[in-house]
């Protein structure tokens, strides 16, 4: 292979603006998803374990319609299709006057596919709570919400940590998709700079790095948060 | 003071409580046997509303189990209980098994639940254990902070599920010792457990049940001396349990 590598490409301007701005909209796209998903997805998980009837009907087709339609679609049917599905001027709104419209259409759809996913995750780490601990919480008269709060969560975001750090992680990656509606995100601006360069290796050899960095601090963010929650052994 | 008054509950077609009419007055221990499957359990959780039932009626201090009067929350401030498998919550340590419910139900200043807790963690003799977690805990010492966890809302009666039954046998006394105390101040009891001993020692009544239905309901004395009149099923279950 005959190829000339030139990394220190990737310091001059404007190429290397360019992959701290992608890197940015990454983070953003991150974690206005997980702001969002997180508190909906546990909110729709609470609802998949209600007593109520309709609560459990209604909650278990949110799930599976934001789990089951692969997130390409979702970003698509999100910016192509739900505005003009809006009143004439909230649609008007959401495709000129909306500051930025790609970035918040993906990060809703980032939101709304990983709280159908993070849902699931509660309903299982909900209902793993062993069954004494609710008549016990019952029996001192705590009402449903208090001891969700006080008993039940407490034990259940503990059992599903180590799967909720892999959703964090992911909606990281899955963010790559926005690309497809023009956020200039890390990938994108990535390939952007390969058009420009013809550097296609150390390009997305920077953005695979970024990546990599950002997993790897999050990873450490669970770790600490996984140590401090662990529950002192039986010595 | 609770009233049982014909008490039916179905499980489908299994009749779990048959017609279950009986008083237990305030301040009196009333120990309650019989085989397995026999609806014990069941009839001690129908007392806090734990369990529900088709027909008849609990009357706890005059007031319906059912009654909209007084909401579940309300009625299980008044009956405390102590399960099986102790069912101290994991994540919290001792004394805070013992203020959460003051905190959360009673809506108690932290003070005031902590100076309750450390009373109490003195009553079952577990003081130097309040900053334990429970899985630190033997059985019978989780079985004491469990207690101690229920009197925490002060209540008027304390039902017990069995509360030796998952303890390894040196450890079933520490737990029977504080029950006895418990007795011995007046609290109003209701134990389902086959500690005769217990029974014999504390009991003011023994109720037999079998199948859903009480085969008998009389004084300790009659219970364990005056065989001759008990029931052939109830002979039967004391000599299987009395025999070593």
């Amino acid at each position: 292979m005959n190829y000339q590598w030139n990394w220190s490409l990737l310091l001059d301007e404007p190429y290397a603006g360019w992959l701290l701005a992608g890197l940015g909209w990454t983070v953003a796209l991150s974690v206005v998803g997980w702001v969002i998903a997180l508190p909906l997805g546990t909110a729709i998980g609470i609802a998949r374990t209600s007593s109520s009837r309709w609560l459990r009907v209604l909650s278990g087709f949110y799930v599976s319609v934001f789990r089951n339609i692969p997130l390409l679609l979702q970003m698509f049917v999100w910016f192509f299709v739900v505005p003009e599905l809006l009143p004439d001027r909230l649609g008007l709104w959401f495709k000129r006057d909306l500051p930025n419209p790609e970035f918040w259409t993906a990060a809703l759809a980032l939101a709304f596919y990983t709280s159908g996913r993070l849902a699931e995750l509660f309903r299982a780490g909900l209902q793993a709570v062993p069954r004494g601990q609710v008549m016990a919480a019952d029996a001192t008269g705590m009402s449903r919400p208090q001891a969700l709060r006080h008993v039940i969560m407490p034990q259940a975001l503990r059992i599903i940590l180590p799967p909720l750090t892999s959703e964090f992680l992911s909606i990281v990656k899955n963010s790559s998709l926005a690309l497809t509606i023009g956020v200039l995100e890390l990938t994108a601006q990535s390939r952007q700079i390969e058009n420009f360069t013809f550097h296609g290796f150390e390009a997305f050899g920077a953005a695979t790095a970024f990546y990599m960095l950002v997993a790897l601090i999050l990873n450490l963010v669970m770790v600490s948060l996984r140590r401090t929650l662990t529950l002192p052994v039986a010595v | 003071m609770i009233e049982f008054d014909h008490v039916n509950k179905h499980y489908g077609a299994h009749h779990v409580l048959r017609d279950i009419t009986m008083t237990v007055s305030r301040g009196e221990v009333v120990v309650v046997c019989g085989p397995s499957g026999s609806g014990k359990s069941t009839l001690i959780k129908c007392v806090n509303a734990l369990e529900s039932y088709q027909s008849g009626h609990i009357l706890v201090e005059g007031v319906d189990v059912k009654s909209k009067a007084r909401s579940a929350a309300a009625l299980r401030q008044r009956v405390g209980m102590v399960f099986q498998n102790f069912e101290l919550y994991p994540h919290l340590s001792v004394i805070d098994n013992i203020c959460i419910a003051q905190r959360v139900v009673l809506k108690r200043h932290a003070g005031e639940a902590r100076e309750r807790a450390w009373r109490l963690l003195d009553r079952v003799g577990l003081r130097d254990k309040a900053a334990a977690y429970p899985m630190n805990l033997s059985g019978g010492q989780q079985q004491r902070i469990a207690i101690a966890r229920a009197l925490a809302l002060d209540p008027e009666i304390m039902l017990f599920d069995e509360p030796t039954s998952a303890l390894d046998p040196e450890m079933i006394n520490e737990v029977l010792d504080v029950m006895t105390a418990l007795a011995a101040d007046g609290m109003t009891m209701m134990v389902v457990t086959h500690e005769m001993g217990f029974a014999r020692r504390v009991a003011s009544r023994v109720v037999f049940m079998d199948k859903g239905e009480v085969v008998e309901d009389c004084s300790t004395t009659e219970f364990f001396n005056d065989t001759k009149s008990r029931a052939d099923r109830t002979r039967q279950f004391l000599d299987k349990i009395l025999s070593h």
